[in-house]
């Protein structure tokens, strides 16, 4: 059984620790503490947590203002929240001036659940990747969220990383580090490269393990920064695979599937799918059986993956 | 026309119903619908014109549920009214579910707006106020905000909007149940003055207890003025009825577990009786 943990409880983990040895680092956050675990951060360094109330758009500007003045500011709340609600804030008064911001958020993709369509982000890869000088980083478990934290602290400028509500499987190292703008090869194969995202490289994982029992060997790519894309490493998969598919716990317009198809097109066209919700709104279930419904498991890659590869004989 | 006892034991029903829903779900948002269930019983089985078996009649006054985390109270409220069986309740949050975690407009007969992020719904509100002026139509808007949801400035540019266009057809009313997520409102991001704030914007200002139904509904009913839209300011208790949910944050975004359910449904099962 792989291991599970909540991705969310590891950025609290890190922002206690920076509280302790960053003294420049502010946390604000809008009435969701307990829930995106800037708590944690709280309970070190009271007097550099900010609660703003339930106005996000005021949060990103006061961010920016704090940033100004020489803080390094993380502002937390869910993912629909902190990228819609606030985007065109989040534009003119962090993107633009390149301030230090990290706008970290929680409860992205459709493994929201219960709490249905409204609460459900499926654009905000696709809104933070649109805006310049703004790096979007997406972990693909715990031990990712952990160190990279301190990697957006460390990097001057903005940042948007997002995490899921609930536990994800584990598929790194403790100590693995991570590198902002490297895309990570999980596993090696030969006939069609899987790019995942979050936590669907665990499912890129699972789906490399349906298709090697179709004789079908697929090279699994963690792409835990969406921007700036590792170009180089997209690039030398498809060369090497000839076919990709990308799969991500977001809209197919704007996100990953998007960005590697943009890569691709320019650098070295090949077939390619995309695994992700088809430009359509999310609802009230499980995880699980929104993941069925929406097409986001295994399996649903693993069918992508044998249509690419059946086109690269065709195209 | 139902006097203050009963709609008080409706009331309760809509808390019974709000206990069930969530805990059966196993998620949603207790506390909040509890604070409500008195205005909810006061407009639906009292105050607005409404024909459940008719939900699109152009004469229906309007509702529009800004703090669209409590939908259990709106569906509960809803489903005794008549707008749809009871045997949908509980089904919320479910997979296939026309009950969805927030209310969804065109999927639930009788719910006008969609609504679950915070701060829209008083907009939404006014448009639906500013039509009727436009069209020379007599149903009046009501709308249930938040307290903590007034921390968000689109409110107070809606405010500030129908204060303007003279929208006396509208009525906002704020649950002032003191508590959001973090805990007091006063401490997370302080609100009062209140009503004076309100009042500043131009709005007719009424203070009244959410719990004293015959107050509540007085306030309802008072006749609209020509000129100003007016905010019903209810002092309540977050998770109102159950004795071990009262002013409990705890209870902001959790169901009962099912120990607590039973003594719950207990207790309003003997406030009923
Ligand atoms: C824009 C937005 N930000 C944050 C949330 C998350 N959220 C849901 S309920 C809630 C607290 C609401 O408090 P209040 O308005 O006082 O409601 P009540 O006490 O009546 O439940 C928050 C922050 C949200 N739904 N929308
Ligand atoms: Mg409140």
């Amino acid at each position: 059984m792989t291991e599970r943990l909540v991705q969310r409880n590891y950025y609290g983990k890190a922002l206690a620790e920076l509280a302790r040895t960053r003294k420049d680092v502010v946390v604000l956050d809008a009435d969701l503490a307990d829930s995106t675990k800037t708590s944690e951060f709280r309970k070190v360094a009271p007097e550099r947590f900010v609660e703003v109330g339930i106005a996000e758009q005021n949060m990103i500007g006061v961010a920016s203002g704090l940033a100004a003045s020489g803080k390094t500011v993380f502002a937390s709340t869910f993912a629909v929240f902190a990228t819609g609600r606030c985007w065109e804030q989040i534009r003119l008064s962090v993107a633009y001036p390149k301030l230090n911001v990290k706008i970290v958020a929680t409860h992205c993709g459709i493994s929201v659940g219960e709490d249905g369509a409204s609460h459900q982000a499926l654009e905000d890869i696709s809104l933070m990747r649109s805006l310049p000088n703004v790096a979007v980083v997406s972990p693909a478990d715990a031990h990712q969220a952990y160190a990279a934290t301190f990697e957006i602290a460390d990097r001057e400028g903005p940042c948007y990383m997002r995490m899921g509500r609930s536990e994800v499987p584990v598929i790194t190292g403790e100590g693995d580090g991570f590198e902002i703008g490297k895309a990570y090869v999980v596993s090696d194969g030969s006939d069609v490269t899987l790019f995942g995202t979050g936590q669907m490289v665990h499912g890129c994982i699972e789906a490399a393990k349906i298709l090697g029992s179709k004789s079908i060997s697929a090279q699994v790519v963690n792409v835990s920064t969406i921007k700036p894309m590792d170009v180089g490493a997209v690039l030398k998969a498809a060369k090497s695979t000839g076919c990709a598919v990308t799969a991500e716990e977001h809209s197919v317009i704007g996100g990953l599937g998007s960005a590697v198809a943009e890569c691709l097109v320019e650098g070295y066209p090949v077939p390619m799918e995309r695994v992700g919700t088809m430009d359509t709104f999310g609802e009230s279930g499980t995880p699980r059986q929104l993941f069925e419904k929406y097409g986001l498991t295994p399996k649903d890659i693993a069918a992508a993956a044998e249509r690419a590869v059946a086109r690269k004989s065709r195209d | 026309m139902r006097g203050p006892s009963e709609l008080s034991r409706i009331a309760d029903c809509l808390r019974l119903d709000v206990i069930n829903m969530t805990s059966e779900a196993g998620s949603g948002h207790p506390g909040g619908s509890l604070s409500a269930a008195d205005l909810m019983a006061a407009l639906y089985f009292r105050v607005m014109k409404h024909r459940p078996s008719d939900p699109s009649w152009d004469g229906r006054d309007r509702f529009v549920l800004s703090k669209g985390h409590v939908a259990p109270v709106l569906y509960a409220a809803l489903a005794e009214a008549g707008y749809f069986p009871r045997s949908e309740l509980p089904k919320l949050r479910k997979m296939g579910s026309m009950l969805q975690g927030h209310p969804v407009r065109g999927k639930v007969p009788g719910v006008e707006m969609s609504t679950g992020s915070l701060g829209q719904g008083l907009s939404m509100a006014c448009g639906i106020a500013l039509a009727a002026k436009m069209d020379g139509k007599g149903h009046r808007t009501f709308c249930l905000l938040g307290d903590g949801e007034l921390q968000s400035g689109q409110n107070w540019e809606a405010a500030m909007f129908a204060a303007h266009y003279k929208l006396s057809n509208l009525v906002a009313v704020v649950d002032r149940n003191r508590l959001q997520i973090v805990g007091c409102t006063e401490e997370a991001m302080a609100l009062e003055p209140l009503a004076d704030k309100f009042t500043a914007f131009g709005w007719e200002t009424v203070r009244v207890d959410g719990h004293d139904m015959d107050a509540l509904v007085k306030a309802l009913e008072k006749p609209l003025g020509k000129e100003r839209p007016r905010c019903i300011i209810m002092d309540t208790v977050k998770g109102k009825g159950v004795s071990f949910m009262e002013n409990q944050a705890g209870f902001h975004g959790r169901a009962c577990n099912q120990d607590e359910r039973k003594c719950a449904v207990d207790e309003l099962k003997e406030a009923i009786e």
